[in-house]
């Protein structure tokens, strides 16, 4: 029994650092630019699927470091083209623009690599379990939270400390009066946005490497992403990095115990904090409305 | 949803040009309806295909009392149209086969959960209501999608059929005819839509859009904002459950993915499409949607990209809508 919670506690935690990924990039784009980007999911798929490109030419190791980048630098050309077009509209036409937008790069992937599932090849070395009798703890699964914590902690080291990154938080705040101030707001957003996209395609370059490529891989991941910024507190990365964490643990802890209650009881946490605590575990009050 | 108070009200801006027009443009629209099941053949439609277009344009004119009328963005709607198909396919399967009842049923349980939900989301404004209505429309969907035993799961809901309707000496047979049908739909889509008309022309009605175009005055006026948002939501759910009644009696099928926020997405994009400051457009778009949608997916498998690229250019290009585009160049 105990190995059975222990096994999964730590899928728990790794698929809580898929939510802390994907819920991070979202909730960047949200605070700056009020933008729901419901094509966030498929931006990961987009990630794992360049990894798969690009793993005969540079390897594995060089599909990690390209892959994101070539989501970010995706995301970028399409914020300049599409997304900024609808900043100064209601905010309904930013959802409808990045929802066609998910449509369609579901289809392209679909197009181009077929419905069918795809695997990602890792690493030998990273594929062999820690010990005989934690057989059910690969490498992997180290090596994937790992790369997670160095790379939430390098994104909240960048907003703490980069010029770029106070700018953004500032922004999130008041954008007018940082406009105001003669920085770049377009440019920001632009850049903003591409981060979030740099956080996704990481997430599917490692999401691949663990349950393979599918044009719909990033959807089941989208909603609890959703559920991590309401239930961390929408306006606080903190709250949505404690967020994501939380309901990935309680889903993998839920279902040790009651396995068909597993989605539900993200849900479930949702309505609790919304009934007990409207602005969120860490929302700041009056970031909500 | 600010700046535009200078439009003219939208109950009445689907014919900018006073009473005459206005009754002219709602004689045609009502005649092209009753005739639909003769003239659709000829654009290549179906009676289903045309009772699609009135089901739909019934949860997108519902769904539009919230984001038109009150300025709030709900983007879970599928999730009480779809409640109220559940709601109906269940009655007929295990309850009784009874149209009528059906129709209760499904309404009042996408209708009574919608209200319960809006009593948590009512305080959200902007995107924030959004997440929230999108989160709370997959929790339906969720369970739908799992309660196996009660719902059928992934497959849908199947196993039951639309009763005749018995009215004391007559019996109309809406179950063996699809015209049939489509005209059981019309009148229960024209009572509907009345009701809609008069709340929203009501008092109430107004308030709400006192609360779109400025929701701090109306509040300082002594605006229940809150009440008045959370009213015009469950409203709104009622109605679109009713719709979803129709639906689930239209296919004699309901599925998980009638809940799904994919769905609720193409109500929001219906209602855009058409034009969302017209108490008619929501129709119009459901139109153009609907009938696209049946000739695209039957033309290539690439269809989500088509819808998706209609999605963009509806957004980039046509803000507005149809009916307020029209309205425009009736303006200049």
């Amino acid at each position: 029994m105990l190995q059975v919670i222990f096994f999964n506690v730590t899928n728990g935690l790794i698929i809580g650092a898929f939510y802390v990924l994907l819920a991070l990039g979202l909730a960047l784009i949200l605070n700056l630019s009020n933008v729901i980007n419901f094509a966030h999911g498929n931006f990961l798929a987009l990630g794992g699927y360049f990894a798969f490109a690009i793993t005969p030419v540079l390897g594995y190791w060089g599909a990690l470091i390209v892959a994101p980048l070539l989501t970010a630098a995706l995301g970028f050309v399409v914020e300049r083209l599409l997304i900024s077009r609808v900043y100064s509209r209601d905010p309904v036409y930013s959802l409808l623009l990045t929802f066609g937008l998910a449509f369609v790069i579901q289809d392209v992937c679909r197009y181009t690599w077929g419905p069918n599932g795809l695997p990602l090849g890792i690493p030998d070395a990273l594929s062999q379990p820690l010990s005989p009798e934690l057989f059910f703890i690969t490498w992997y699964r180290i090596f994937m939270v790992a790369i997670v914590i160095v790379a939430v902690a390098g994104l909240f080291l960048f907003l703490r400390y980069s010029r770029v990154g106070v700018r953004i938080r500032a922004g999130t705040l008041d954008l007018d009066t940082v406009s105001v101030l003669g920085v770049n707001v377009r440019l920001l957003r632009t850049f903003n946005f591409s981060i979030g996209c740099l956080m996704a395609g990481l997430a599917g370059v490692l999401a691949a490497g663990q349950i393979g490529l599918n044009p719909n891989m990033g959807d089941d991941l989208l909603m609890p992403s959703f559920i991590a910024i309401i239930v961390g507190g929408v306006g606080s990365l903190t709250g949505t990095l404690f967020g994501g964490l939380l309901i990935g643990l309680a889903g993998a802890i839920t279902t040790v115990f009651y396995p068909s209650a597993s989605e539900a009881v993200i849900y479930i946490i949702m309505a609790v904090v919304l009934l007990l605590r409207p602005r969120g575990l860490m929302g700041e009050e009056g970031m909500l409305t | 949803m600010s700046g535009h108070a200078t439009e003219a009200p939208p109950v009445a801006a689907a014919a900018a040009g006073g009473l005459p027009r206005r009754l002219a443009g709602l004689a045609v629209l009502w005649l092209v309806l009753a005739t639909a099941p003769l003239w659709m053949p000829l654009i290549g439609g179906y009676d289903a295909l045309a009772t699609r277009v009135l089901v739909l344009g019934l949860v997108a004119m519902s769904f539009n009392i919230v984001l038109g009328f009150t300025g709030q963005m709900s983007f879970g709607h599928a999730a009480y149209f779809g409640l109220g198909a559940y709601g109906a396919g269940l009655t007929l399967k295990f309850i009784a086969a009874s149209t009528p009842l059906a129709l209760l049923f499904g309404t009042l349980l996408g209708g009574v959960l919608g209200t319960l939900f809006g009593l948590l989301i009512v305080r959200r404004r902007g995107v924030y209501f959004a997440m929230v209505t999108i989160a709370f429309g997959q929790v339906c969907f969720y369970v739908a999608y799992k309660w196996n035993d009660l719902t059928g799961g992934y497959d849908g809901l199947r196993g039951f059929q639309r009763a005749p309707l018995h009215l004391g000496l007559a019996t109309i047979d809406i179950a063996a005819s699809s015209r049939v049908f489509y005209y059981f739909v019309l009148v229960i889509f024209a009572l509907a839509v009345g009701a809609m008309a008069l709340v929203l022309r009501s008092p109430f009605g107004r308030t709400l859009l006192a609360i779109r175009e400025n929701e701090r005055r109306a509040r300082f006026l002594g605006i229940p904002v809150e009440r008045h948002i959370w009213l015009a939501f469950s409203v709104s759910c009622f109605f679109a459950a009713l719709a979803g009644s129709l639906y689930a009696l239209l296919n004699n099928f309901a599925d998980p993915l009638a809940l799904h926020y994919t769905l609720s997405g193409e109500i929001v994009i219906m209602t855009v499409m058409g034009g969302m400051r017209a108490f008619w457009g929501p129709l119009l778009g459901a139109a153009v949607f609907v009938v696209l949608q049946d000739y695209v997916s039957s033309m290539t498998e690439n269809w989500m990209s088509i819808i998706g690229i209609i999605f963009m250019l509806v957004v980039l290009f046509f803000p507005r809508g149809l009916l307020g585009f029209m309205q425009r160049r009736d303006a200049r």
